[in-house]
């Protein structure tokens, strides 16, 4: 028995473009509050249709951008490290993220105000490995702190193309040893790291890419993209995934899209640790069904 | 800036570290690639590869460019890579998580003075000591070493080698007058002269009002030289005094019994039933409550620890496993043992170490490396091990100990006199 996947999510309520910290905004071409808010219960309908239980944030005006909930932190177990935001326009997001997470049965920890790390948008686990991005937003010393933190393996990419300034934006593991990538992203070292670090690659066409195709939300075997990705899809069909396409243009023009719009709480589909964690689950309910007992898998260590 | 213009004429110089999975990441080969082809060069100083995935892996390069300008370019730029200058980036640390254990990829110290950078300021390592972290106080701009089972949740530990930096000691006894013994374990050496070097040595922390410390076996109770011990106290050359049960026992067994271990210590004779003596005189003590009450009641008239309560002598006693009783003064806690050294290490200047491995190891782990150290065994094992351990800085002296210390307290006469 699988644990029901759980998704943070907070309403476009108080969503704009106030700011221009991204090449997709531009205070000249605001979204459409109705349209968004939309396509944002769309979404959210889509997740709760896929059996995922939604936790809601609290919006807060002045505060746009916390919509994109995959910038709050990054989850590990029961462990969140808080995300520190480059930019000050979203600092203010920092000390909500660590309310809603330290009133829960979470262990919060914290990086220096200086350390910039931006969370589930720049550090993903494929496997057992966190590939993380640099340089536009996270910083490498973010990164080191966090495989410390955590004691995992981490792989750090440079992004190079301001559009693609989050790694969850050009890189999304859908199961352990495949993931999407739109390669233009990255320098050669990273491509190089991404092609040697994980078994099965789907390139992503820079025309799908801009459409947001690589910020997907997995549930399962299931996969959500804004619309406008149909060779994503075919693809993603072609590996045994089930594409789902929903609108979310309002999002885009701030630079974000259906991942952007959640966190997941309970460890994404393509992390090991999740993995472990669902087959202790899976153990633990056989040996209360007097079933053979299987090898205890590693727990995270927080 | 620290880049000095050193080595090849017109070349400036910087180290900087890179750690975490740099291999696998090809973060190493993009930073060295970023160095030449900004026209630099550079020199691997060191590298340590992770031995699983999970394990990080840490570079030390030296890059070097012809200008400071192209120099800082290149620093600049691998900065962003995770390339930190050693001598110019601030330490980096991280909060405890948990109680009695630091977080992972802690500094360990050495016994050598230490600082570490915070806010761009050298800071000085307090209670210097080997094997422990460094904890460090950003609102007080304090750094201190802090033992692992000491450690809090909550505390920031330093992590990596950026922004520490290690002082070498300078050969503090040798520019004492020890310059003889420049073999550190001195077997086949005049043991005289070595002698008269540490009497010097002791006559000169007398008269400067600095603190020497004795750690010593029951081995100076056998073998009969407890009253050379005793001359060195009353002469007020002895400050602390570290040991375990068994020297206290012997010693008191001998105030008692006039044995120890059961031999008449005047004539060498083994005396009958003498091997209980040592357990009666224990036996004494705990019923008096203790040796300063036996002092005090006039039950115990002679002996080191006699004279330790009527000269003052700070006397701290270790336990064991192995202990008989033990006395009531011995501390069978060893982490609490430990603790209490520390707390009475502070300002010693000297340490002598007289016929006892275990304890002379545990006391060496505490002392920082400006504490002189001479290690006097019948046993070169044990000063060996010393050195094994990290405190390079003791010097040997492979020798019986009662001749030693009949000679070392007649050097003090004739130095003094």
């Amino acid at each position: 028995m699988t644990k029901q996947p759980h998704i943070l999510m907070c309403p476009p309520t108080y969503y704009g473009v106030q700011y221009e910290i991204n090449p997709w905004m531009s205070r000249a071409r605001q979204p459409d509050q109705l349209l968004a808010m939309q396509q944002w219960e769309t979404l959210h309908g889509i997740l709760v249709g896929c059996g995922a239980r939604i936790s809601l944030q609290t919006p807060v005006p002045g505060l746009p951008d916390m919509v994109f909930t995959a910038n709050a932190g990054m989850v590990y177990g029961r462990l969140v490290i808080l995300s520190r935001f480059r930019f000050p326009q979203r600092q203010g997001e920092h000390a909500h993220n660590g309310s809603w997470f330290g009133e829960r049965e979470f262990t919060v920890r914290d990086l220096p105000p200086s350390m910039y790390f931006e969370g589930a948008g720049d550090a993903l686990f494929c496997g057992d490995t966190l590939y993380a991005g640099y340089r536009l937003r996270s910083e490498m010393q973010s990164h080191q702190r966090v495989a410390e933190i955590i004691a995992c393996r981490a792989l750090a990419l440079e992004l190079v193309d301001p559009y693609y300034y989050h790694l969850d934006t050009c890189f999304c593991p859908l199961a352990p040893g495949i993931a999407a990538y739109f390669p233009a992203a990255f320098d050669h070292y990273g491509q190089q790291v991404l092609q040697a670090g994980v078994e099965t690659l789907i390139e992503v066409s820079a025309r799908e890419a801009r459409a947001f195709a690589c910020n997907a939300v997995v549930v399962g075997k299931t996969v959500i993209t804004n619309s406008g990705c149909p060779t994503f899809h075919r693809q993603l069909s072609d590996h045994g995934f089930e594409p789902m396409a929903t609108p979310l243009s309002e999002f885009v023009k701030a630079g974000g899209s259906a991942k952007c719009l959640t966190l997941r709480l309970d460890g994404e589909e393509a992390a090991g640790w999740k993995a472990d964690q669902d087959a202790c689950t899976q153990d633990t309910a056989s040996r209360k069904t007097g079933n053979a007992k299987r090898p205890s898998p590693e727990r995270p260590l927080d | 800036m620290t880049a000095q213009p050193v080595g090849t004429p017109g070349e400036f110089h910087e180290t900087v570290e890179v750690r975490g999975h740099i291999i696998d990441s090809l973060i190493l080969p993009k930073i060295l690639d970023c160095i030449t082809s900004s026209g630099g060069s550079f020199r691997i100083v060191q590298v340590s590869i992770g031995q699983t995935r999970k394990d990080p892996s840490h570079a030390s390069i030296e890059v070097s460019a012809a200008s400071q300008e192209v120099l800082d370019s290149i620093l600049a730029t691998i900065a962003d890579h995770g390339a930190t200058s050693v001598a110019t980036g601030n330490c980096r640390f991280v909060e405890a998580d948990k109680d009695g254990a630091f977080p992972e990829g802690f500094y360990s110290t050495t016994n050598q003075r230490t600082e570490v950078r915070l806010d761009g300021q050298w800071t000085e390592v307090g209670e210097q000591e080997m094997d422990c972290g460094v904890a460090v106080d950003l609102a007080q701009g304090r750094a201190v070493c802090v033992p692992m089972s000491d450690v809090r949740a909550g505390q920031h530990f330093v992590v990596g080698h950026a922004g520490v930096r290690v002082h070498p000691q300078s050969r503090h006894l040798q520019a004492r007058g020890f310059e003889f013994m420049n073999s550190q374990v001195s077997t086949e050496k005049p043991k005289g002269i070595a002698t008269a070097q540490v009497a010097l040595e002791m006559a000169r922390c007398r008269r400067q009002r600095e603190k020497v410390l004795v750690v010593a076996g029951p081995a100076v109770v056998h073998t009969g030289s407890g009253e050379h011990l005793c001359k060195l106290i009353r002469g007020g050359y002895v400050q602390h005094l570290f040991a375990g049960n068994a020297l206290a026992a012997h010693d008191i067994e001998h105030a008692l019994f006039g044995t120890s271990l059961g031999v008449k210590l005047e004539s060498g004779d083994i005396v009958e039933a003498g091997h209980e003596h040592h357990l009666r005189a224990i036996n004494r003590m705990r019923r008096l409550g203790g040796i300063r009450e036996a002092v005090a009641c006039g039950e115990l008239t002679k002996g080191i620890m006699f004279e330790c309560i009527q000269h003052d002598v700070d006397f701290l006693l270790a336990g064991s496993i192995r202990d008989d009783g033990p006395l009531p003064e011995v501390i069978t806690d060893a982490l609490e043992a430990q603790r209490e050294m520390r707390k009475r290490i502070h300002g010693v200047s000297f340490c002598l170490m007289i016929a006892t491995t275990l304890h002379s190891i545990a006391v060496g782990n505490l002392l920082p490396a400006s504490v002189g150290v001479v290690c006097v065994d019948i046993n070169p094992s044990t000063v060996i091990k010393l050195s094994d351990r990290g405190s390079f800085q003791t010097v040997g002296l492979v020798t019986d100990v009662e001749p030693f210390l009949r000679g070392l307290v007649a050097d003090l006469s004739e130095v003094v006199a």
